[in-house]
């Protein structure tokens, strides 16, 4: 569904992928793993088109996407999540979503907000309430709920279970499951580790702009000597 | 006798409560660290205890003087660093003339129009820099800094007043794990060398279980528990509200 | 009785009139966060246009209506081609460069107009219907004023449903916040903030044909609008759109009686009102405090020791510019005076402005108080030069930090505004005490002492005042004081956890950079022999910020070469074609687009460039 080649991306003038090259398959939930500023965020962010890459091939669809401005790639059916979450704090949970909503490209049933409600309960009781005035957790699943509502056939999320409580990770760790069993791909960036394990299928290890190691999520945890030199665990 | 004593602190905005009855203290070179939800009055407290959020009620003292309410430079001056959620430095300085700024302030030598600042306290700055491990760094400008350098660089402009008390908002947010947890560890040895105290929020179990010698957990503004590791573990409503069944948490 | 219902409509009439082009302006502020100088050349425009169609057009009241709507698409379409071929390049510019950018819009505006329109003021001829009146409470109101009356409610209700009831208006309200973020989520945001532009645009061209049954099309109405309704939008609370209409009525009704009660009050009444309500309300009536800009932080440089080629190249600067009077004739003589008045009034903005983060609109006022400070001291109190020299920066020092202490409180656009505030109610104060300061006559027979009368010698003192005070301000950056300065301007939140305290800190910035200024100004002052209220006026002020602007702000070398390239430019124009507005308009923005970091900036970038390749 989505193959990446040999990207190469600069933030500003640093030079951040160093050649970034990995596959993912429909239906699959793939975790890039990697310390700070190893490239995951901008390995996220040159995916969707708000960083340019340099050079290198991003085959999604069959289509080369790579240049693309962001919401050309986005109406393509690549979906974003930010880190830091992004919502927009002045609009209500309705309207937040409403900015995310497109037409579905496929034959699949369009997302609405009462699916999204029965996805993340929370935020049924919340719809008319401003994003500025929710919890951290309520805006994290109000960020993935607003992405979904453009109907996406792949999901890139950027460090969800960042500064959230346990119990709150928990509940994201479900709502991503959910999201697998209805088919739809996700591309996830993470540090915490015991969260990556509960989501995902398969992982890659990126470390100063590359790719070192993809592999199975149990091949991962029988290897601690890889755990040790890449994410320094 | 104690650093810090909170004493029954109120804060509520626009009738909603977010800090209520909140009481605990800090010993000298004691790691407190303060967990709960998302919302649960954590950063309202914090910026009561430094000063930028004025309380309704309580009080607050800092070996034994009263500060409440005292502006956040007149905090500092008592003797109380602070690091941020969200790192605040000064991105067009140097990390060395970033400490170096703390320190002409600590030794108020701000209000100097004439003599060129690159000379003052420079010794001494690096001599900060030096304890957290960014010596190396001490000519590159702070706004190119990685991330976990920029907290190091905190550390250092936290420590520049020789403070009692130490405040870390979420110290170790957006950091790697393993990062994570060297973090809090070099907090800890230099803190308990200095006999600083110092008071952190949390969201990584690791670490807090790892670091912290006491802990207390706040929902909706209130307390609703206190203790050691074992005891905040075992604590069935804190694992209701925060803990969970600690499967994406490290399985406390 | 009667008084008050007169006043109470003409007032409100002219609030609808204040709130067309302010709300186009703080809409175009509220979502691409531009703050647009051209937004009065827009209006002008407007009423050009306007004023063209309707001529042609038959005089019943439904082809005026017809005219009023057709120019407004008209200026709509030139707001379309204004974002498309300059905005939209400069959406990532720091704030400052897209004032400057469309500053020079404005100037290339006034020169098309004038090459099209000609300089006579246009006039409507005035039909039946629109010299009617309606007699309401026994009074004749007009029944045009009427018409206007309504014009404002309806206009904002449009809005308001349009941004709150269609899915563009919550798109737009999403971009206004974070717009990386809207085209993320599959919006094309060059669409979106294109079609903002032109809505602006066209509000303005409908409020500058709008104007014309009671006024004219006049080539003064850009600068006189531009500033009105960037007091009503920082009044009201920038991007607010309800805060502008609740603005353009406070504002409009004060004058409507204000005009009436105190007649001397009405040329500072406006500012005066801003500077009562942002004293108050830091963020306007309806604003919220600025949130932090997203994704935009721009990376600031390091100040570092001058490099020994720069050193070299300034030793060289200062012998040419000791040796020039030698060679230069009078009228270059007093050309280069001017350039160095320049320096170090530039310098003086730069102080607050780069290190500090302080921009200012008005900062005229104190190089202007400089001046009559010294024409004072030598007119009433007939003090020798040197004297008059030193009351110069002690005056505009005292005044600047006694205004500072209410301006330092706020930031941003809030700031500048109230700088210009103050800069306009020190001009009115010049202006108005004609026995005191002549009036517009201003105060002439400023001269030299007899020992500086040569005006080569006076050459010498300038250059040597303005050169000294240029590296004093220089030698103070590098000092604990501007470190301090900078920090507060780069995190006021660290900058306070480390027992700053950055209020005290910025005021004292805000009088050293008066005091320079007011020096510079008592030079001037000398230097011209006279003073005028025209020392303080808006354009001076611009003069200033486009000095710095083109220096570059993160440098301290830049606002010497800017200051050198704008008046050297400027005069240089000036010799050679009368179309000078088009030229330099047309080069500031070329500069921009080209050097976004200024000249300075650019040569330091490049030659950093060249040093690590």
């Amino acid at each position: 569904m989505l193959t990446v080649e040999d990207l190469h991306s600069f933030y500003g003038r640093a030079h951040i992928l160093h050649g970034v090259s990995f596959a993912l398959a429909a239906g699959e939930v793939l975790v890039l793993l990697g310390r700070n500023g190893a490239g995951k965020s901008t390995t996220m962010k040159s995916l969707i088109g708000l960083v340019r890459p340099a050079s290198g091939r991003i085959a999604f669809d069959g289509q080369d996407i790579a240049g693309w401005e962001p919401h050309r790639v986005a109406r393509a059916g690549l979906g974003y999540v930010p880190e830091e979450r992004r919502i927009f704090s002045e609009l209500t949970v309705l309207e937040n979503l409403e900015v995310g909503r497109r037409k579905p490209r496929d034959g699949r049933p369009a997302w609405t907000p009462e699916r999204l409600f029965a996805l993340f309960p929370n935020l049924a009781a919340l719809r008319g309430r401003q994003g500025g005035r929710m919890s951290g957790g309520e805006q994290q699943m109000l960020t993935i709920a607003r992405t979904l509502m453009g109907n996406p056939g792949l999901i890139l999320l950027d460090e969800p279970s960042e500064g959230l409580a346990p119990v709150i990770v928990e509940q994201m760790a479900d709502a991503i499951l959910a999201l697998k069993q209805q088919g739809v791909t996700v591309l996830l960036a993470e540090q915490n580790l015991h969260f990556a394990a509960r989501v995902a299928d398969r992982a890659a290890v990126i470390e100063t702009g590359r790719i070192v190691w993809t592999g199975t999520m149990a091949d991962l945890h029988g290897d601690e000597a890889l755990r040790a030199a890449h994410l320094a665990v | 006798m104690s650093v810090l004593a909170v004493a029954d602190l109120h804060k509520s905005f626009g009738g909603v409560r977010a800090v209520s009855g909140v009481s605990f203290a800090v010993a000298p070179g004691e790691m407190l660290a303060l967990i709960g939800p998302n919302g649960a009055g954590k950063s309202t407290c914090f910026n009561m205890l430094n000063g930028q959020l004025r309380p309704d009620g309580g009080r607050i003292a800092l070996d034994g003087q009263d500060i409440t309410g005292l502006a956040p430079r007149r905090v500092w001056r008592r003797g109380v660093g602070r690091t941020f959620q969200i790192t605040a430095t000064f991105a067009s300085m140097t990390v060395r003339e970033n400490v170096q700024v703390a320190l002409l302030s600590h030794h108020r030598r701000i209000w100097r129009f004439w003599q060129p600042t690159s000379a003052l306290f420079a010794a001494e700055a690096d001599a900060l820099l030096d304890q957290v491990g960014m010596e190396a760094q001490a000519d590159r400008a702070a706004g190119v800094l990685a991330y976990g350098d920029l907290k190091r660089l905190e550390l250092a402009v936290a420590l520049a007043n020789a403070p009692r008390l130490l405040l870390m908002d979420e110290p170790t947010a957006g950091m790697a794990p393993a990062e994570r947890v060297a973090l809090m560890q070099l907090t800890r040895d230099l803190t308990r060398r200095q006999h600083i105290a110092v008071l952190f929020t949390e969201h990584d179990m690791d670490v807090v279980f790892g670091v912290a010698d006491r802990i207390l957990v706040l929902n909706r503004g209130e307390l609703i528990a206190e203790g050691d590791a074992a005891a905040i573990r075992a604590d069935a409503r804190v694992r209701a509200v925060y803990l969970g069944s600690g499967a994406t948490s490290g399985g406390h | 009785m009667d008084f008050v219902l007169v006043q109470l409509l003409t007032g409100l009439a002219a609030a609808s009139s204040l709130f067309l082009v302010a709300s186009g302006l703080t809409v175009i502020f509220g979502v691409t966060r531009v703050v647009n100088f051209s937004h009065g050349s827009l209006y002008m425009l407007g009423a050009y246009i306007g004023w063209s169609l309707l001529t042609r057009l038959p005089r019943e009241p439904e082809w005026f209506a017809l005219g009023v709507v057709a120019t407004a698409l008209a200026t709509g379409g030139i707001g379309v081609l204004l974002e498309t071929t300059l905005l939209r390049r400069i959406y990532r510019a720091p704030e400052l460069l897209q004032l400057l950018a469309t500053f020079g819009v404005v100037l290339m505006v006034q020169d098309i107009v004038l090459k099209l329109w000609g300089p006579a003021d246009l006039s409507l001829p005035r039909p039946r219907w629109l010299r009617s009146f309606v007699v309401i409470a026994g009074e004749r109101v007009p029944f045009f004023d009427l018409v206007l009356i309504g014009i404002g409610p309806l206009v904002l209700l449009a809005l308001w449903l349009l941004f709150t009831r269609t899915r563009w208006g919550t798109l737009v309200r999403a971009a206004t916040q974070d717009r990386d973020m809207v085209a993320a989520l599959g919006v094309d945001q060059r669409l979106l903030f294109t079609s903002v532009f032109a809505l602006g645009a066209a509000l303005a061209g409908m409020g500058g044909a709008l104007a014309l049954p009671d006024g004219s099309a006049n080539l003064q109405m850009d600068l006189t609008v531009i500033t009105d309704a960037f007091v009503v939008v920082v009044v009201g609370g920038l991007g607010s759109v309800a805060g502008a209409y609740l603005a353009s009525l406070l504002i409009a009704l004060l004058q409507a009686f204000g005009i009436v009660l105190l007649p001397k009050i009405t040329l500072v009444l406006v500012f005066a009102v801003m500077a009562v309500v942002l004293v108050l309300r830091p963020n306007g009536l309806l604003g919220r405090p600025p949130a932090e800009a997203r994704g935009e932080a721009h990376v600031l440089a390091l100040i570092r020791p001058a490099s020994r080629a720069l050193r070299l190249l300034g030793a060289a600067a200062l012998v040419a510019a000791l040796l020039a009077p030698l060679l230069a004739g009078p009228f270059l003589l007093s050309v280069l005076t001017e350039m160095l008045v320049a320096v170090l009034f530039a310098a003086s903005l730069h102080f607050m402005m780069g290190p500090g983060g302080m921009a200012s609109f008005g900062h005229a006022a104190w190089f202007g108080l400089g001046a009559y400070g010294a024409a004072f001291a030598a007119k009433f109190l007939l003090l020798p030069m040197p004297a008059g020299l030193v009351a110069a920066p002690l005056a505009a020092g005292a005044a600047a930090a006694l205004f500072g202490w209410f301006v330092v409180r706020l930031s941003g656009v809030y700031l500048a505004m109230l700088t210009l505030a103050f800069a306009q109610i020190v001009w009115a104060a010049m202006f108005q005490s004609v026995e005191i300061t002549g009036g517009d006559n201003g105060i002439l027979g400023v001269w030299p002492a007899a020992w500086a009368a040569d005006p080569r010698v006076f050459y010498w003192l300038t250059l040597a005042l303005c050169v000294a005070g240029t590296l004093l301000l220089r030698r103070m950056l590098y000092a604990p004081f501007g470190y301090a300065l900078r920090a507060a301007r780069d995190s006021a939140l660290r900058a306070e956890a480390v027992g700053l305290d950055t209020t005290r800190i910025r005021l004292a910035a805000f009088t050293l950079a008066g005091t320079a200024a007011g020096l510079a100004g008592g030079l001037s002052a000398y230097s011209n022999g006279s003073v005028f209220p025209t020392y303080i006026s808006i354009g001076r002020s611009v003069d200033a910020l486009v000095m710095v602007l083109l220096g570059g702000v993160q440098t301290i070398a830049g606002p010497v070469v800017g200051a050198l390239a704008y008046t050297g430019l400027f005069d240089a124009l000036l010799l050679v074609t009368d179309l000078w507005r088009l030229v330099l308009g047309a080069a500031i923005v070329v500069l921009v687009l080209a050097f976004p970091q200024g000249i300075a900036g650019t040569v330091q970038r490049l030659w950093l460039r060249g040093r690590e390749a």
